[in-house]
């Protein structure tokens, strides 16, 4: 069976933006009759992952290749990169500006809910490099 | 799909022009112009009356029950929903319409705010347990039910499993009748006064249970005009107005939400396109902490029904003067919530967006869809009869439509074949 092979860009200069990408991927996925369960876990760890790209990285790419029996999704940035993995993966801590945070976000729950609603997770980060995180749903977990 | 759909919301072949307003205000995407006429996919629609609103040529319509269906019951009971009373001018009780119901011909009336109100009791009940997932999300707007049903299978569980006031108030009227008349059961007729045909639709194929204890609608635009009347020789009135503030409070959105009391941790969403912007944020737990979701197809509530006379927001004036110097609540539940309130079957998911098969097919079917998706214009114009370029590759793809349909398409190749014959296309736009 041949995969699916998506790409989006999110913008890092328009914050009202983020979140299509996971909409529309949650629209595609529903025509495609994948589990609600997965559905589900995609687009919440999508929506958070886009969200970090607007705040954080100026902006990012994701590709998203859907198999047969699950999906990935990979965000990839040019941002300034993540000092400490585990303290970012932490709940809770944020470095989110002032203003992201009067929007309601900044709660410091965006890694941990990414790695919470995948199968898979896997991230990467060099200071000043940049960031990639590899997300996997499975369809039938 | 063996199954059948019964549908309030239809289309007047003989009046439909073909043009392409209703498709693109639909917002299931259920409709589709096929040789000039427009065609309603049965399996999508959920009779919220967004066509009905926009078609210009009065051809999409709403079947309900016309007033000479009153003469099938021996004794029949009227069931006037608490938008009704909001239709009309310079009143100052709600019992002015109820003694002209009667007076119009029927042998009683049970409002449905009354059974309302046992309905917010009941939801109280249920929000203070931990049985359904949180938020719970209201069921009393049949078209939301249904929206639910095909677009959020994720939110099923959510979907508060209460009978509408309605059925309730049918129920309850059924029994006191048959009390106090002596007579059977299926002698009594209780006639809904509707302000919408999805509501229409909830009677004859009901959500949650297997058959509506409501025998017949009526629209509030047919009733309207000989119930006017009729209110004008009320001056002798019985005292029959039952419900309080709460229930009155369920003619417009934030009404249910509001009457829950125990709460202030809800969001009241309306419009058919604010309801599916909350649904798809509620599907992505955009909101933690939310107790209750009351969403309403309808602009405005109830009082916006596509079957109502007044402008809604007017309707709403009207009601706020009715509320007032009446009992927060008239009726209480006393003891556990009865089991004829409660759903007796399984919200069911309906997958009618899906591309069908299996999943093989369904991935090739997507392959394809995206591939004709590319090649045409993404003009989204609607000339082809489907409402966007994606959804006519779908409908390729599903055998129902061809690439010929689309008319910039098919300019194109025409233009191609003049350029090949050697002749100058004409220009004259």
């Amino acid at each position: 069976m041949e995969e699916i092979k998506l790409h989006y860009d999110v913008p890092g200069d328009d914050f009202t933006r983020a979140g299509e990408a996971s909409a529309d991927l949650k629209s595609r996925l529903k025509k495609l009759g994948i589990p609600s369960a997965a559905v589900r876990k995609v687009s919440i760890a999508l929506y958070e992952g886009e969200i970090n790209l607007a705040i954080h990285a100026g902006g990012g790419a994701i590709d998203v290749v859907i198999g047969g029996e699950s999906l990935t999704m990979i965000l990839s940035d040019h941002g300034p990169g993540i000092k400490d993995i585990s303290l970012a993966m932490s709940e809770g801590f944020s470095t989110a500006p002032d203003e992201v945070r009067s929007l309601g976000f900044g709660a410091g729950m965006g890694l941990p809910n990414m790695k919470k609603y995948s199968d898979d997770f896997d991230i990467e980060s060099q200071v000043g490099v940049g960031t990639n995180v590899t997300m996997k749903v499975y369809f039938d977990a | 799909m063996a199954q059948t759909y019964f549908h309030s919301v239809t289309l007047d072949k003989d009046l439909c022009m073909g043009c392409i307003n209703c498709i693109k205000r639909c917002p299931t995407q259920a409709i589709r112009v096929r040789d000039g006429k427009a065609d309603i996919m049965a399996e999508r629609c959920i009779d919220c009356a967004e066509c009905i609103r926009i078609c210009p040529h009065h051809a999409k319509k709403a079947i309900y029950d016309p007033l000479e269906i009153l003469d099938n019951f021996k004794y029949k009971i009227a069931l006037p929903p608490p938008s009704l009373y909001g239709q009309f001018n310079n009143m100052d009780e709600t019992d002015i319409v109820l003694n002209g119901l009667l007076k119009m011909g029927f042998d009683d009336v049970f409002e449905v705010a009354r059974a309302a109100e046992y309905v917010s009791d009941a939801t109280r009940r249920i929000l203070q347990t931990e049985s359904i997932d949180r938020p719970v999300i209201s069921s009393a707007c049949p078209a939301v039910a249904k929206l639910i049903r095909v677009r959020f299978p994720q939110l099923i569980d959510h979907v508060l499993p209460l009978n509408a006031p309605i059925e309730y108030a049918a129920h309850m009227a059924k029994d006191e009748a048959v009390e106090k008349t002596g007579l059977k059961r299926e002698e009594i007729g209780c006639i809904f006064i509707t302000p919408c045909p999805a509501k229409v639709t909830a009677i004859h194929a009901p959500i949650g249970i297997e058959k509506s204890e409501v025998d017949a609608a009526i629209a509030v635009k047919d009733v309207y005009p000989k119930l006017i009347s009729a209110m004008k020789h009320t001056e002798t009135m019985d005292y029959l107005a039952s419900a309080g503030r709460i229930g009155l409070g369920w003619a417009e959105s934030g009404g249910e939400a509001a009457g829950l009391v125990s709460t202030d941790n809800y969001l009241a969403a309306d419009g058919i396109e604010n309801v599916i912007r909350v649904l798809e944020d509620l599907e992505d737990e955009k909101y933690g902490q939310l107790d209750f979701v009351e969403l309403n197809a309808c602009s405005g509530g109830c009082v916006g029904g596509v079957l109502q006379v007044e402008n809604p927001y007017i309707a709403k004036a009207k009601l706020k003067r009715l509320r007032r110097y009446i009992p927060v609540s008239k009726n209480h539940l006393t003891g556990s919530v009865p089991a004829k309130m409660l759903w007796n079957k399984d919200l069911t998911y309906n997958p009618a967006f899906e591309l069908g098969g299996t999943q093989r097919e369904r991935f090739e079917k997507y392959s394809q869809m995206e591939k004709i998706t590319a090649e045409l214009p993404g003009l989204d114009c609607g000339s082809c009869g489907a409402p966007t370029c994606s959804a006519l590759a779908e409908d390729i793809v599903r055998g129902l439509a061809k690439r010929g349909d689309c008319t910039v398409l098919m300019r194109r190749r025409m233009e191609g074949v003049l350029k090949a014959l050697g002749k100058e296309t004409e220009n004259d736009d």
